[in-house]
């Protein structure tokens, strides 16, 4: 549950801060959120991929479809993918990956004044 | 252990983060690219297009703009300012990019953008004075207030644009090179009228001229580069009396000798660069009124070269293409007249060789007096390295081209220390002559907004409602004896300059002539009978002969027969040789595949219509009849243009005992029949393998290609479009070539109401991410028009509307 927030919260926040600033607002949102929200590095990694991602598809999949591909097919002549749908999925993946290492870096900067919490099952 | 995993992690978001926000070799900053909330998803539009029908700005009063289904921006607005105001600002919205751009050619600054690649060009653009010329041209046009205002408005207009923008609305190639527009200004639209002068008119063979009279001797080259061709047909009729005669001029014994063969000079515009027109008046028309008609000819690129508007304020109502970058109407039509241009060819462009006094290059020598030259230090920025500096030394005929500095390569032979005398360098004021022309209601109008016309010289086609039909060559040219500036000249001699320039009303020009017509197509513009020296090195001498041939049996025109005449792809060429040329072939020594190429051509109907493949056998076959026939000036030393094709035509007839037609090669004597032979199995070969390559029999459409290249020439090019199915070729009136064609066709009906039909290649959006980005080039291929809307008013035809927006005085508090 804590981990769709999270994914919900970075997505939202990314969407709002993009109305503002440049394309790295994301990489801002998704390291707040995960030092603000404690989860395993993993996790934490997947929220900020999914968050940053996901909000990126979907947004250059609507508007690859409410513009015919126009100009979707050119870029992937341009970069020479030959298919607007793998430029929908760079877009995507390059939003992913950036929203995830943020994250993961905003996971790892909350651990590092903490206590290892030893819990049950779990020894290192 | 955390730290280290902190830290790592850390290391690699910002490296990332910084990665994906800078360019990197020629991909964009992808973070910034491919944001879908800024990126080039930005630029993308759908098939309804969203104009915003409000804006405040600062325009004095309301200002209406109708877009009609083809974009095309209907301005209406209650004064001057506010009318070039909003043309700048329309403009821009749709074709920023591009009108900047252009201005960075003319101005050699694409090294700031692309880097160390661009920087000899960005120096040859510079070293031929080309802002020099605009800064000329902007200072002229403030002595007068009209034009000045013009300017300003226009200039506000599109600065309003692009301070209006943030990265997410820049056009997507300022996202792809990853730089930013900069405010524009009025020196920025003389820079791209003086592109096109050096587009136009800044084309020269004195340094090629001078190597083949070195080469060949006088006699030959008078022989193979023909001013007077048998069979011209000038555009001012042949039999026209002129009334007056030439300024008086002195012919000067010294000829400048030197033994120096060049190897080099700077890149020449597109020799292809012409167009048509052609006005008909109402005694050979249906509707009794006169018709005109124009397709100017220039490469042919996205986006397109053109843009149409409507401007409409108290005192103007003008409809017609514009060029982006520059305010008013270039191509067009008001209520009363219309008209359009063509290239007036003639040699503007002369070399003197400079004689400095010492090496410091400040003084030269001017028959007994010594002449100060000036300096001007060219500033080059270069994205990812240095400034360059570039020194230019200017005398008082212009600047001084090649030096030491120049070119890079040491080792090519130029015209060291020659200066460049050039028409466009001087001051005009070109942009006063469309501002008359937009407002001309009559001949006489027109013949006086000619006055501010220098450069680049044009023939002037014009008619009227009133029934008057006009051609006038009108650009500055100078007073030439014979001979003058066919080479290279000695500039220590004050004999050798120009003295004057043909007096305005002595430029070749004609009125309502007796034959019912004017026409132009790039060709001489007057018989020997012109008082005046009129050389220049490629006239034209096919498509005018084939427009005139078909005007004088018109009866009865409609605007139809003016766009069948424009889609004309009769093969004039062909037709003057190609009998001759397969008289000559010996049949018994074809081989099958020969011969049946042969009978190809034997039917041809002369028409270069994309289905057939003789075209493209003739094509092949004169190609290689050329090659075969000028092998002497084949030099991969030095640099020597080949006689035109009419050139080449009128030697193989008057003079087929020519030593030309022997190969060098071989010892026994060759004859052109010979050549003939040689060549014709040659290009059936040529024909064969492009089949093989192809897969399908040959076809004129795709053996020729042509393609509507994007100005920044990427490649990949998904921004432009290729292979184009559309017929026609160089020397055809329908002059669509490989990369070259008609620009812009327009053809207007001067009844009462005055009625226009047009199309060009491309769309009235610059953005490739837009429905209006090459809406027009099928019907355009297809040889069809769109009726063009002109309106009274902005409530005129509600349904054909696309978009209406109001632009509002900003309050003033």
């Amino acid at each position: 549950m804590k981990f769709v927030v999270k994914v919900v919260l970075i997505a939202g926040l990314s969407y709002i801060t993009e109305q503002f600033l440049p394309w790295w607002s994301v990489v801002l949102c998704a390291f707040l959120v995960n030092v603000l929200i404690p989860t395993k590095s993993f996790n934490a990694f997947i929220s900020g991929f999914l968050g940053v991602g996901l909000l990126w598809l979907v947004f250059a999949w609507m508007i690859d479809s409410s513009t015919d591909s126009i100009l979707t097919e050119k870029i992937a002549q341009l970069f020479q993918l030959n298919q607007s749908g793998l430029v929908v999925a760079a877009t995507a993946a390059i939003g992913g990956l950036t929203g995830g290492f943020a994250a993961l870096t905003g996971s790892l900067l909350r651990t590092i004044n903490q206590e290892d919490e030893v819990k049950p099952g779990y020894y290192k | 252990m955390k730290i280290f995993g902190f830290v790592f992690s850390l290391v690699i978001t910002l490296a990332l983060t910084i990665a994906l926000s800078v360019k990197i070799g020629s991909v964009p900053p992808l973070g910034y690219f491919l944001d879908p909330f800024h990126g080039f998803w930005q630029n993308a539009e759908s098939e309804e297009l969203y104009i915003d029908p409000t804006l405040s700005a600062m325009v004095r009063q309301p200002v209406s703009v109708v877009y009609d289904s083809l974009l095309i921006p209907h301005i209406f607005a209650e004064n001057e300012y506010d009318l070039y105001w909003a043309q700048g600002f329309v403009q821009a919205s749709h074709r920023l990019w591009q009108m900047e751009f252009v201005t960075h050619v003319a101005a050699g600054r694409i090294s700031e953008i692309v880097g160390e690649r661009a920087l000899e060009y960005d120096r040859a653009q510079r070293r031929k004075g080309l802002t020099f010329a605009a800064e000329n041209s902007w200072q002229a046009v403030q002595k007068n207030d009209t034009a000045r205002q013009m300017l300003e408005a226009y200039s506000d207009g599109i600065n309003a644009y692009i301070e209006s923008l943030t990265y997410k609305d820049y056009p997507i190639e300022y996202k792809l090179l990853n730089y930013q527009p900069e405010p524009w200004n009025p020196l920025k639209s003389s820079l791209l009228l003086k592109y096109m002068a050096d587009d136009l008119a800044g084309s020269d063979e004195d340094v090629e001229s001078t190597n083949v009279l070195k080469l060949f001797g006088k006699e030959s080259l008078d022989r193979y580069f023909p001013v007077f061709l048998p069979g011209r047909d000038p555009i001012i009729p042949t039999e026209h009396n002129w009334s007056f005669d030439a300024l008086p001029l002195d012919t000067p014994q010294i000829i400048y000798q030197n033994n120096t063969l060049y190897t080099e000079t700077i890149e020449e515009p597109n020799p292809d660069n012409g167009s048509n027109n052609w006005a008909v008046s109402g005694s050979r028309t249906r509707s009794g009124s006169p018709l005109l008609a124009n397709d100017p000819h220039l490469g042919l690129n996205l986006p397109s070269i053109w843009y149409l508007v409507q401007l409409k304020a108290p005192g103007v109502n003008v409809f017609g293409a514009t060029l982006p970058g520059s305010p008013g109407v270039v191509i067009g039509f008001n209520d009363s007249i219309a008209w359009g241009v063509t290239n007036a060819r003639r040699d503007v462009k002369d070399w003197y060789k400079i004689t400095f006094t010492s090496s410091l290059r400040d003084e030269y020598e001017f028959g007994s007096r010594r002449l100060k030259t000036q300096q001007r230090i060219e500033e080059i920025k270069v994205q990812g390295a240095d400034t360059f500096y570039d020194t230019v030394i200017y005398t008082h005929y212009g600047p001084v081209v090649y030096d030491q500095s120049f070119p890079k390569e040491s080792t090519a032979t130029v015209p060291l220390n020659h200066a460049m005398k050039w028409v466009a360098h001087d001051p005009s004021e070109e942009i006063v002559t469309f501002y008359e022309l937009n407002r001309a209601s009559n001949y006489q109008d027109y013949v006086k907004a000619l006055d501010h016309y220098r450069s680049p010289a044009q023939n002037f086609v014009f008619a009227s409602t009133s029934g008057d039909i006009a051609m006038w060559v009108q650009g500055a040219f100078p007073v030439k004896w014979q001979g003058q500036g066919q080479y290279l000249m000695n500039g220590s001699h004050p004999e050798q300059e120009w003295k004057a320039f043909i007096p305005k009303e002595h430029n070749a020009h004609i009125l309502n002539p007796e034959r019912g017509f004017v026409s132009s197509a790039n060709q001489i513009p007057a018989d020997t009978t012109y008082p005046y020296y009129i050389y220049d090195h490629s006239y034209e001498h096919f498509r005018n002969r084939r427009i005139n041939s078909q005007l004088v049996r018109t009866r009865k025109a409609m605007p139809t027969q003016m766009m069948d005449l424009q889609n004309d792809v009769y093969n004039q060429k062909a037709s003057d040789i190609l009998p001759l040329m397969l008289d000559s072939l010996n049949l018994s020594a074809l081989s099958a595949e020969e011969r049946d190429r042969y009978d190809i051509l034997r039917r041809w109907n002369y028409r270069n219509t994309v289905n057939q493949a003789a075209p493209a056998v003739f094509r092949a076959w004169w190609r290689e009849l050329k090659k075969q026939i000028w092998d002497e000036f084949a030099s991969e030393e030095i640099t020597l243009s080949l006689p035109t094709d009419a050139a080449t035509i009128y030697v193989m007839k008057q003079f087929p005992n020519d030593t030309i037609f022997d190969s060098k090669l071989t010892s026994s004597q060759e004859t052109i029949n010979d050549l003939l032979q040689e060549s014709f199995s040659v290009a059936q070969q040529k024909i064969q393998n492009w089949e093989e390559v192809h897969g399908a029999a040959v076809n004129w459409g795709d053996y020729k290609s042509t393609s509507i290249q994007h100005m920044l020439r990427l490649n990949p090019d998904p921004f432009g479009v290729s292979n184009v199915p559309v017929g026609g070729g160089r020397n055809i009136v329908s002059a669509n070539s490989e990369r070259h064609g008609a620009s812009w066709k327009m053809v207007v009906q001067l009844d009462e109401s005055v009625k226009a039909w047009g199309v060009y290649p491309g769309g009235q959006s610059g953005n490739p991410g837009s429905h209006f980005y090459t809406n027009m080039v099928a019907t355009w291929a297809k040889g069809e028009y769109y009726p063009m809307k002109f309106y009274q008013y902005p409530e005129d035809n509600p349904t054909s509307v696309l978009a209406r927006q109001t632009i509002q005085p900003k309050s003033t508090e």
